[in-house]
């Protein structure tokens, strides 16, 4: 499904991604981690096409399909859905208009019919159930004012509404407290199919109890320096990054 | 002695004024002239008038200073300029003024008359709200109207439809066109007043216009505005409302077009209780200019103003926005909200704003705030991630910014006509 080859990738002139390779097949969980500033929220922006980043060498294909070749939008309406670390604010446009459009976009763009107002609100009724949120929230300004709690819960809604072959989730788990983590972990695993895959973005092995990754791979200066089975998580929970910044480090030296 | 006078465009005003036909008025008029003659239009460096060179632009396009001609308008393009679905009193202005065989109204729960016909009592209002001293162009109107307009509605009468005011301006080799409007609403009255602007050919005029309100105690008035002109309409206009006890009065302006453009808006709170509203917007592109000068005098205890006037700029467009909140000592328990927000859509557009406040009371509410960027780039990349395209992603979070001021349209025919103003001006912005 995403094939990433060799992604190198620069902000303003500094390389934050230098050699990223990663195969993932549909039904596939990934994890990402890493410490701070190694270049995982940079992988995730970079699939999702945020314009401030620079590619400069390597290829991804996304269902045999040059990825970087694509704007955000049709990176989204060929099934790219990328979760917000901080999903953004926008005042005047209400959260069921700025769905509406996005939806009928998406499907505009994949040879569906358009949903009228009332199919489109019955859709919106099911999906809010999968991450129990508020229907008033639904007719305020996109996030504005929301709780840190209630706009990643927005973001994983929306997730279900535009029905994405590949999930980005960056750092989706940052500032959830337990019960709204199980909130969001729950709306992830309820949205899990054999036909589509998540890659998960986290600095925290908690989530990975609630969304259990088939691979880990450990992002450290812009490489994966390590990739495993879940267990590697666990490793890191109770080592931390020290012994991996170590290996990596001294083999370079 | 047109040897006092400041600068060469206000004697070629001087020569050319002209006395109304309204003999009541000529005395009036006569104020005019003498304080345009020691005070002149505004030089370069006039603070009021620093960013907005109204002269140096009148000089370079303006040369038919004599009484405006009446232009041949025909019903078809009135119809043309009509608002959908807005059943009104249809007032028509041509080359500023009223054309009575354009216009379509019944004058119920109100009377309309032409300044010639004031009695001695009417007369003498004119020109007590808009002072000659206030502004220099306010003078040069009170110089050169031919027939004002005079609107009255009696006490307690509720005028039901809005008024749809329409004036009609040509060029005729840059020429100058003066309406004068007096509003007079009596106790207990209600009305509101749609007004556009119409430019019927490409060519510049000037158009000076005054309009004076009274809003008597616990009456409720809303006045809407639409300028969109031709990209050479050169424009002043001074509006100015005397707000009594427990009385309201709104102002909407939606600038959309013009060379030129300065609007002075005045807000007496002369009275407890009373409450003046302005929300502007204004959305230019080209080199069109527009200018927002407005004026809240709190004067008395318990009355309350609220401002909000946006702009989105594009191109080599300018805007000006100048607010002024004076709250005087005795106006104890004012609030007083002033906001300006702008976007600028490119290198070359230019925002100016200054809020200014002068307040001598101590136990008030007064707030104001200006902000000015870009469009948000970061909400740009979220709406495009999730599917909708870069130019329908802009547009939505334009349209995001402007509807704020939109949503205060009371009147749904004039809301829908300006939602679709702004829809098309946003698609090409």
């Amino acid at each position: 499904m995403l094939s990433i080859k060799n992604l190198h990738a620069s902000i303003e002139g500094t390389p934050i991604l230098k050699g990223i390779n990663l195969e993932i097949k549909p039904g596939e969980v990934h994890a990402i981690m890493g410490p701070n500033g190694s270049g995982k929220s940079t992988l995730a922006s970079v699939l999702a096409g945020r314009e401030e980043y620079e590619v400069t060498e390597g290829e991804v294909t996304f269902n045999g399909k040059d990825l970087l070749d694509l704007n955000p939008e049709d990176r989204a309406r060929e099934g790219v859905f990328l979760a917000f670390q901080y999903p953004v604010e926008i005042p005047g446009v209400s959260t069921t208009n700025f769905l509406r459009t996005a939806v009928n976009q998406v499907r505009e763009y994949r040879g569906q019919e358009q949903l009228d107002a009332v199919k489109f609100l019955s859709l919106m009724k099911e999906k809010m159930k999968l991450v129990e949120i508020d229907q008033k929230l639904m007719s305020r300004a996109l996030n504005e004012g929301f709780s840190g709690g209630e706009k990643k819960r927005n973001e994983i809604f929306q997730m279900a509404m535009l029905e994405p072959t590949l999930s980005i989730l960056d750092e989706t788990d940052s500032g959830l407290d337990i019960d709204a983590l199980r909130i969001v972990s729950n709306g992830v695993n309820q949205l899990k199919s054999p036909d589509n895959a998540t890659i998960v973005v986290t600095h925290y092995q908690r989530l990975l109890d609630y969304i259990v990754p088939d691979f880990v791979h450990v992002l450290y200066k812009g490489r994966i320096v390590k990739s495993g089975s879940k267990e590697l998580a666990l490793d890191l929970e109770e080592k931390g990054y020290d012994w991996i910044k170590e290996d990596v480090d001294g083999a370079s030296v | 002695m047109t040897t006092l006078t400041k600068n060469k465009i206000t004697e070629s005003f001087l020569e050319a004024a002209h006395l109304t036909k309204a003999e009541n008025l000529v005395a009036l008029q006569q104020k005019g002239i003498d304080f345009l003659k020691n005070e002149g239009l505004p030089a370069q460096k006039a603070e009021e008038y620093k960013f907005t060179h109204l002269s140096k632009k009148l000089e370079a396009n303006i040369s038919n200073f004599g009484a405006a001609s009446k232009a041949s308008l025909n019903a078809e393009q009135v119809k043309a300029e009509l608002i959908a679905d807005l059943d009104a009193h249809l007032l028509v202005f041509n080359n500023g003024q009223l054309d009575l065989e354009l216009s379509s109204f019944s004058e119920d729960n109100y009377t309309l008359k032409s300044f010639a016909d004031l009695s001695a009592e009417e007369a003498q209002k004119i020109g007590t709200i808009a002072k000659v001293e206030k502004d220099p162009f306010a003078a040069l109107n009170t110089t050169s109207f031919e027939q004002g307009t005079y609107i009255h509605i009696a006490k307690g009468k509720v005028v039901e439809k809005p008024f749809q005011v329409l004036y009609f301006n040509q060029a005729n080799g840059g020429q100058v066109i003066s309406p004068r409007i007096y509003i007079d609403a009596e106790a207990n009255t209600e009305a509101t007043f749609i007004e556009k602007i119409i430019s019927l050919d490409e060519a510049a005029y000037f158009l000076n216009s005054v309009t004076e309100v009274k809003v008597s105690d616990n009456s409720h008035l809303h006045y809407y505005k639409i300028q969109n002109e031709s990209t050479s309409a050169i424009e002043v206009n001074n509006f100015v409302t005397d707000i009594h006890r427990d009385a309201t009065f709104s102002a909407f302006t939606l600038s959309l077009q013009g060379d030129m453009i300065r609007n002075n808006l005045s807000l007496n709170l002369l009275d407890s209780g009373c409450e003046g509203n302005m929300y502007g917007l204004y959305l230019l592109d080209g080199n069109s200019h527009v200018d927002n000068h407005t004026n809240v005098d709190h004067t008395m205890p318990h009355a309350d103003s609220n401002e909000l006037y946006k702009g989105i700029l594009g191109d080599k467009s300018r805007g000006v926005f100048n607010g002024k909140i004076f709250v005087r000592q005795d106006a104890q328990k004012t609030n007083a909200f002033q906001q300006n927000n702008n976007i600028l859509l490119s290198d070359d557009a230019i925002i100016n704003t200054k809020p200014q406040l002068e307040i001598w009371a101590d136990d008030v509410k007064c707030s104001h705030g200006c902000t000015t960027g870009q469009l948000d780039d970061e909400a740009l990349f979220y709406l495009q991630a999730r599917g909708i395209g870069k130019e329908e992603a802009r547009g939505l979070l334009l349209y995001a910014f402007a509807g704020e001021i939109l949503d205060h349209i009371k009147i749904e025919a004039f809301k829908e006509y300006c939602i679709s103003l702004v829809q098309e001006r946003l698609g090409n912005l």
